[in-house]
């Protein structure tokens, strides 16, 4: 008897009984649907905190801090250089593995970006190369990056993000001007021309919030007037964006020789050691080796003495695998039941099967079906149903989703992975098997002249 | 060699620590080509000689020959392959499957055997045709009259050409013209050279064969050799059955 023939007969019999067999399935069909729906969240889940780390630069960004002498070179302190161009230079040579290196130098606390006396609550006064546009993953959306010119002729020029434009000239929705190139603002006192506006950073989940309150305005609400500080994004990972928006980048040169000094015009060189050094590895699986050969290099411009130190965002990423990994446990125990509970029924609405088609078990055995023939065929009766519940189930997921996405459309948008269709798919056929196995041995097993005398 | 040959069959059951004799020391030739029948009143054992020399049942004690096989010790996957291809039976209560066609029912020895598609429609349809109903292959049995039925059934077991056709109790569901009319079936099938065993209670039903045994308490009371009863050339009917010797 071959595969197909016992397929079409599977078929035959659950056309034959409908109703039970559409309800045996919907235990698969929920099973299924709720295990594709669960992993589209958690997948929906990973997506908003994965957007999160690129935006911050991605794991393969690594950020070279400045460290405190280890104890057994305390006595080489006043030789140690700190973090200077000279390291980029170096790294930019003699290290292949590193793909990007940009400089930092920042004023600290001390940095303040006004104009006519309005300044943000906080700004991320950067000098910098003009590189750093890819390192960071910045977006302009008006005007323009500062260029190695801008650098070299250490001009007053700056580019900044929508945080900082919407204090300094108000938001565009509230009134403000959208795009501020050409303007100026003071840094520390110093007249500085805008040339370039960075887009506007947020998570997918910011955007649909702020999408669904401009369709529907938010009402005024009572009370004092209040900001609602830091923490009024949603998600845990708005800290990144509020950042990414709030930066000012100068060109490192114009702030090492403009800002640095302090304006103060006097003729010393002011301190060249730079905040921190951002370096980009080619390649996330040669991060280890990338990170060997950084510090090699820079063991050498550094004489050896170790100032510096490496600060990866592996412990943020392994953050979030944790973080997925238990939530697809959970969700999979509760989809793994509910599959449990499906196969359960099967397995019971097979064995009421056989019982009524004893006789004809009996029949097929008298002109010659074996042991194997009748197991087969039970069997995969079963497998049918689960897998036919378990394709329903598939195209019940899309509709939850859909559902789900409708009732509560600010969250991370789920997404339905082919992985976890096949998994739910394949899952959902093993559960035919095995709810199938003691029903077909049942049947299998029957003695032919006892099933030809059932009535 | 005989195509069936049994020697000193038992069958023993145990029912409530009392053992049942079904058949005891039973032995039987059959010869290909005969149309024999097995007689007697029910609980005399003939069901169970039918069961064992059909390869639904195994022996207690004694050997069986089947075309040349023993099979009294065969596994069950190997008598259902006997059954499949040596053996064809047909059933007091028909015994179609329902949900199947005609066509399908009669192809599905074919089916368990692993024939090929056109070679199971071709031979299909030379089985109904031998039956007289290649015209009804896409009815459903429950569409059929009980003659019918049985004509298909009949179809179904000589479909995969066995050695040996096993009928128990064939008219035993039909009136008396139907019932004749798959006697008849039956008459011409041996005519033509198969090999027919028939079970029944009735001897005016056996009366059609030439050779009839009758089985009591498991034993053959009655044992008709055709060719000395001169059987094998008149036509069976016209004897009645009482006028054979005890």
């Amino acid at each position: 008897m071959n595969f197909f023939n016992s397929i079409s007969i599977g078929f035959k019999e659950i056309w034959a009984h409908k109703f039970r067999s559409a309800l045996t399935m919907l235990g698969i069909v929920l099973g299924v649907s709720s295990l594709v729906a669960m992993s589209a969240l958690v997948k929906g889940m990973e997506n908003g905190m994965k957007e999160a780390l690129v935006a911050i630069g991605g794991l393969e960004k690594v950020r070279v801090d400045e460290q405190d002498i280890p104890a057994a070179q305390r006595h080489l302190a006043d030789q140690a250089t700190g973090l200077t161009v000279r390291d980029v230079y170096a790294l930019q040579r003699s290290a292949p593995l590193i793909k990007l290196v940009t400089p930092e130098m920042r004023l600290g606390r001390f940095a303040t970006v006004t104009r006519g006396g309005k300044s943000p609550d906080w700004a991320n006064i950067i000098g910098t190369w003009p590189t750093a546009i890819e390192m960071n993953q910045h977006e302009i959306q008006h005007g323009r990056m500062f260029n190695e010119l801008d650098d070299e002729l250490a001009r007053n020029v700056c580019v900044i993000g929508t945080g900082v434009r919407d204090q300094l000239f108000g938001a565009p929705d509230k009134g403000g001007k959208e795009n501020v190139v050409g303007e100026t603002v003071q840094i520390n006192g110093q007249p500085f021309h805008i040339i370039g506006v960075f887009q506007r950073y947020e998570s997918e989940l910011d955007r649909k919030i702020r999408e669904m309150e401009k369709d529907q305005p938010k009402e005024e609400t009572g009370g004092v007037q209040r900001r609602r500080g830091w923490g009024s994004g949603r998600g845990n990972n708005s800290w990144v964006y509020n950042m990414k928006n709030n930066t000012v980048y100068t060109p490192l040169n114009t702030m090492w020789l403009k800002l640095k000094s302090g304006g103060s015009g006097t003729n010393t060189v002011p301190d060249p050691r730079l905040s921190t050094m951002n370096i980009k590895v080619a390649d996330i699986e040669v991060l280890e080796p990338a990170l060997q050969q950084a510090r090699n290099v820079m063991m050498h411009t550094h004489h050896g003495i170790e100032d510096f130190s490496f600060q990866t965002q592996e412990n943020w990423s392994e953050g979030i695998t944790q973080a997925i990994r238990n939530q697809r446990m959970s969700g999979g125990f509760i989809s793994a039941i509910s599959l449990l509970v499906g196969g359960i029924g099967i397995m019971n609405i097979m064995l009421a099967s056989i019982t009524e088609r004893i006789r004809e078990i009996g029949i097929r055995k008298a002109i010659g079906a074996t042991f194997a023939n009748v197991f087969i065929q039970i069997l995969v009766e079963s497998v049918v149903i689960a897998a036919l519940g378990g394709v329903l189930g598939l195209a019940a997921s899309q509709g939850i989703v859909q559902l789900l996405t409708l009732l509560s459309p600010t969250e991370n948008t789920p997404i339905i992975t082919v992985p976890a269709m096949l998994l739910a798919l394949g899952l959902s056929a093993c559960v035919g098997i095995l709810a199938g196995l003691i029903p077909a041995f049942k049947a299998a097993r029957l003695d032919p002249i006892q099933a030809l005398r059932y009535e | 060699m005989a195509l069936v040959e049994l020697r000193n069959v038992s069958k023993i059951y145990h029912l409530g620590g009392e053992e049942i004799r079904a058949l005891d020391d039973l032995s039987l030739d059959i010869e290909s080509g005969e149309f024999i029948s097995i007689i007697g009143p029910s609980g005399s054992g003939k069901s169970t000689l039918m069961h064992i020399l059909g390869c639904l049942d195994s022996p207690t004690k004694g050997t069986i020959q089947l075309d040349g096989t023993m099979i009294h010790n065969a596994s069950p996957t190997e008598l259902a392959r006997i059954r499949n291809q040596k053996i064809g039976f047909v059933f007091q209560f028909f015994n179609l499957l329902p949900r199947l066609s005609v066509m399908q029912n009669v192809e599905l020895p074919m089916v368990y055997a692993g024939a090929g598609s056109r070679e199971r429609h071709e031979r299909v349809m030379a089985a109904l045709k031998l039956v007289g109903l290649e015209n009804r292959s896409k009815h459903r049995p429950m569409q059929l009259s009980g003659g019918q039925q049985q004509r298909v059934a009949s179809a179904r077991a000589l479909v995969n050409n066995p050695r040996i056709v096993f009928a128990d109790e064939p008219t035993g569901n039909l009136d008396s013209n139907t019932g004749e009319a798959i006697l008849d079936l039956f008459r011409t099938l041996s005519t033509q050279g198969r090999t027919i065993a028939l079970v029944t209670h009735d001897p005016e039903i056996a009366a059609v064969t030439p050779r009839r045994i009758e089985i009591r308490d498991g034993k053959i009371a009655i044992k008709v050799d055709p060719k000395l009863a001169g059987l094998d050339r008149v036509p069976a009917r016209v004897i009645p059955a009482e006028s054979l010797p005890d």
